[in-house]
């Protein structure tokens, strides 16, 4: 009885460590952006691409940037949970939109809707790369001294807004 | 038939010729081309997470790729260009991580495993040893079998 002891033992831990392995994601590499000046930029805004904004421009606000594009399929899932949270008015949504083509993402929020205070031109993703952008959609929390402090990998869903985006940005916003 | 089926190859090869992209264009001078291929072979691809940024054809890749050479070009070294992916990407884009505590059980893990290794052969060995001994014969069985090789002698 004794000598199946070790191996059911070796075992247990195998499917342990396997059991765990599958319930992490690995797509979720944690960002070393998190508590780090969120990257400088000056882009165009999508709508009117004559004017541009800047993050600095959200300086003393706590505000929300989202990853979009409309080639992107995950986005489509994630934008209706986004059109509701604005209605909210708890937090601005500013989009980045990712190496996309301005008429594509134009129509895309005139038939989707747009959850958006402003979107802006990421034309050929040299942004993205700045904010270690690898799968879109992605969203940034960020403070009001400009600092990121979250930042979700793949759609927002209800679930990670009510528990971890709304609670932070209420404690943010303090 | 053999009309149908021509076509249908043809369309297949059409169809992937589609979805292909464009190439990273290579850089002019090889010699920034090699460094950036040899860099490029150590980096993930966040994307595709088991391709290098070399290897894989995915858009950020290509991103990636056109980055590096131009941060080559106008010139950085090789040390400097892995710290701004690493900076923007996490040491999960680094192909050798660096020693941290965080990934000291990845360094260390397969020491660890031969350290156990040896000591699981080593307490082995010492319970078998122990084992052989207590097998040893009583003094009347050690008669018995001298006895039994004797006649054996006898009989040769």
């Amino acid at each position: 009885m004794k000598r199946f002891l070790i191996p059911l033992g070796i075992f247990v831990v195998l499917v342990g460590f396997l059991a765990l392995g599958l319930r992490l994601n690995p797509r979720e590499v944690p960002s070393p952006l998190i508590d780090k000046p969120a990257p400088p930029f000056t882009l165009p805004e999508l709508v009117d691409p004559q004017r541009s904004f800047s993050q600095k421009d959200m300086l003393g606000k706590v505000w929300m940037l989202n990853v979009w594009a409309s080639w992107c399929v995950s986005c489509r899932e994630e934008h209706p949970v986004l059109v509701a949270f604005s209605k909210r008015n708890i937090v601005p949504v500013y989009g980045l939109n990712y190496k996309d083509d301005r008429k594509d993402a134009l129509a895309w929020l005139s038939k989707l809707g747009n959850p958006y205070t402003m979107s802006i031109m990421d034309r050929d993703g040299r942004i993205g790369i700045d904010y270690g952008v690898y799968g879109v959609p992605e969203t940034y929390v960020i403070d009001k001294q400009g600092v990121i402090r979250y930042k979700q990998i793949g759609p927002v869903t209800p679930e990670v807004l009510e528990a971890k985006i709304l609670p932070l940005v209420k404690k943010l916003q303090g | 038939m053999m009309r149908y089926v021509l076509f249908f190859c043809a369309a297949l090869l059409a169809a992937a010729s589609l979805h292909a992209k464009e190439a990273v264009p290579a850089a002019d001078d090889p010699v920034v081309e090699k460094r950036a291929v040899t860099l490029e072979e150590q980096l993930r691809c966040l994307v595709c997470q088991n391709q290098t940024i070399a290897e894989s054809r995915a858009d950020l890749a290509m991103d990636l790729k056109k980055e590096i050479r131009e941060q080559i070009k106008a010139g950085k070294s090789d040390e400097q260009i892995k710290q701004f992916l690493v900076d923007r990407y996490g040491d999960f884009v680094l192909y050798k991580p660096p020693f941290k505590p965080i990934t000291a059980l990845l360094w260390g893990g397969p020491f660890l495993l031969l350290v156990g290794g040896v000591i699981g052969l080593f307490v082995y060995q010492r319970r078998r040893r122990g084992r052989v001994v207590q097998a040893s014969l009583s003094d009347d069985e050690q008669a018995r079998a001298e006895a039994l090789l004797q006649s054996n002698e006898d009989r040769a």
